[in-house]
């Protein structure tokens, strides 16, 4: 056949061969050595480690410093003096009600976030995407205007105040207006990383066992439960070290008594603000620590159970 | 069937409970959220709209939103190098230590923003760890704006590194081999194939950074100096009118704030349907 003709009369590349004729017709080009090749979709290894480096200068200078600091001048003034600023009765007060705050705001959360992804995730229904955004829109707002809502709504000159002063109830300067606050700045964390992983796997599960028989509560409980409880982990672990931690939402509401609406991050600042440094740094380095555990058991979470939390993960 | 002309909410299901689930989910977010969101709106609003330009206008007022919001577009754009550069380390090369560095990405997520504020404090005075290579050249970091975009740039590093990271992971390593196979230098490749893939992303994380950055208090009030017209941000202001209970002052700084994180909050959402629509997976 003609095609056959012209393969046949193409001459056979010896790749071999070929590679000198290159070389020969270009002198300026030399064979490079096996080291300093790289394909043609990685970078040259001086680009790479160029790149490595500035990446970790970065973060050692922006994430890493400020860690260490902390625990250097918790210690500057000695281990004694680092217990007794832990054990001072307004840093144990302030611990209790860091404690508190979250024990009520988490478990609050974690409900909401169960009942919002059942509802989003399990059943269609208009105005799915804009419930999403609102459910969001904690994250976008500054944690002192957070507390600022709930001073306009609750405090003295607020909507509420007088009928609330009327009935002896104490909300704004008090600890229900710290939670409320906590609250409000953690509230989407437990939801968002429900929703998504509940819509990726579908209702065909609950289908299965509710016509099986099974109750709308047992299905929730032996089926949706164990498919969701590592994401379900994972958004508790965040909402708490955040509800540990807020400082500007909190701080607006708190009136800022010590031993009674003093959080650690606000007892760190008071005494931060009395010049009392390494007392301000040793309450701090809890806090620090808190944080490293977080960040480690949120790790673990990751590399364990990799597959049981949603792949795309935009904070 | 029903007969109503009403238009059908929702898609029938065999599941159960769906109007307590979604009844409590309204519910708690309009007691958390709406409602007291909707009280900051309303009580702007009773302040007529001649008072509330005199305050929103006051020259301090507008020096406060325009030092947060340019000294977070500031932090937001070093992170916007920065954190690309981090996430393509973390996800192309592999190094020693490069577990442990994925994770302590995460660390001004899980660290206290007022022990963020210290520690940054106590690195950038004049005689701190990185404060005492600035100051033979006079330059003060802690305690004027400069401070305040260490701060910013600390508390949203995180944000375009966790866009950018997963879409680099998922990005199709054949169009990179196809542009190389067509003459394209890796440079070329890197610029004109990858990044605008990766641009929806890395906008989607510019933009969480710059809304986290402008309204961010605890860390930046310790390093800032808080000076009137040099040093204040905005959310400091509404604590300040707090404390002075000028409750009107403080509503009409926070209204404008609002309304700032509402337009950021849209442009997002913008950018990841733009994104679906584009490359198939929201940034």
């Amino acid at each position: 056949m003609e095609r056959e003709g012209i393969v046949r009369a193409l001459p056979i590349a010896d790749p071999a061969s070929a590679a000198d004729r290159s070389l020969a017709a270009d002198p300026a080009r030399k064979p490079r050595s096996r080291s300093t090749w790289h394909a043609p979709t990685t970078e040259r290894p001086f680009a790479k480690w160029l790149l490595i480096g500035v990446a970790l200068a970065f973060l050692a200078v922006f994430l890493v410093m400020p860690l260490v600091v902390v625990f250097v001048e918790a210690l500057r003034a000695g281990l004694g003096d680092y217990l007794d600023a832990i054990t001072d009765p307004d840093a144990l007060a302030a611990i209790r009600l860091t404690l508190l705050i979250s024990v009520i705001a988490v478990p609050a959360n974690l409900v909401f976030g169960l009942a919002a992804a059942w509802s989003i995730a399990k059943f269609e229904f208009k105005g799915k995407s804009f419930l999403i955004t609102l459910i969001d829109l904690p994250f976008s707002v500054s944690p002192v205007i957070a507390g600022l809502v709930f001073v306009l709504l609750f405090g003295a000159q607020g909507s509420l105040g007088p009928w609330l002063s009327g009935h002896g109830i104490k909300i704004i300067f008090a600890v229900p207006g710290m939670v409320l606050a906590t609250i409000f700045v953690t509230f989407p964390f437990v939801a968002r990383e429900l929703i998504p992983l509940m819509q990726e796997q579908g209702a065909g599960d609950e289908e299965a066992a509710i016509s099986l028989g099974a109750s709308g509560f047992k299905t929730f409980w032996l089926v949706t439960l164990p498919n969701v409880r590592w994401a379900l982990l994972y958004g508790v672990l965040l909402c708490n070290a955040r509800a540990m931690g807020e400082f500007g939402a909190v701080s607006v509401v708190s009136g800022h008594i010590r031993g009674v609406t003093d959080t650690m991050p606000l007892h760190v600042e008071i005494l931060y603000n009395e010049y009392s440094y390494s007392a301000a740094f040793a309450v701090a380095s809890i806090l620090a620590l808190l944080a490293l555990l977080t960040l480690g058991l949120k790790s673990l979470l990751e590399w364990r159970n990799a597959e049981h939390l949603r792949s795309t993960r935009g904070h | 069937m029903v007969g109503f002309a009403l238009p059908r909410l929702k898609q029938p299901s065999v599941i159960p409970g769906f109007a307590p689930t979604l009844g409590f989910t309204v519910l708690y977010l309009s007691i958390i959220v709406l409602i007291p969101l909707g009280a900051l709106i309303l009580k702007a609003a009773g302040l007529g709209f001649g008072d509330f330009i005199a305050l929103a206008t006051a020259s301090r007022t507008l020096a406060a939103l325009q030092l947060s919001f340019l000294t977070a577009l500031v932090a937001a754009s070093i992170n916007a190098v920065f954190g690309l550069l981090i996430a393509w380390v973390l996800v192309r090369y592999d190094f020693p230590g490069r577990r442990v560095i994925d994770a302590v990405i995460d660390l001004p997520f899980a660290l206290p923003t007022a022990v963020a504020g210290i520690a940054l404090t106590s690195l950038y005075t004049p005689n701190g760890w990185i404060g005492q290579f600035f100051a033979p050249l006079g330059l003060k970091v802690a305690y004027t704006p400069i401070g305040i975009v260490v701060a910013l740039t600390f508390v949203s590093l995180p944000f375009v590194v966790r866009t950018v990271e997963p879409v680099l992971r998922d990005l199709d390593r054949e169009v990179e081999e196809a542009a190389a196979t067509l003459g394209a230098g890796r440079f070329a490749t890197v610029t004109r194939v990858i990044l605008p893939a990766l641009l929806p992303a890395l906008l989607t994380g510019y933009a969480l950074a710059l809304a986290r950055a402008i309204g961010e208090y605890g860390s930046v009030v310790f390093i800032a100096g808080n000076i009137p017209y040099v040093s204040e941000i905005a959310p400091l202001l509404i604590v300040i009118r707090l404390e002075e209970f000028n409750y009107a002052g403080a509503t009409a700084v926070a209204a404008l704030m609002l309304a700032i994180s509402f337009a950021m909050l849209l442009t997002i959402n913008l950018i990841q349907a733009y994104s679906r629509r584009r490359y198939g997976h929201g940034a």
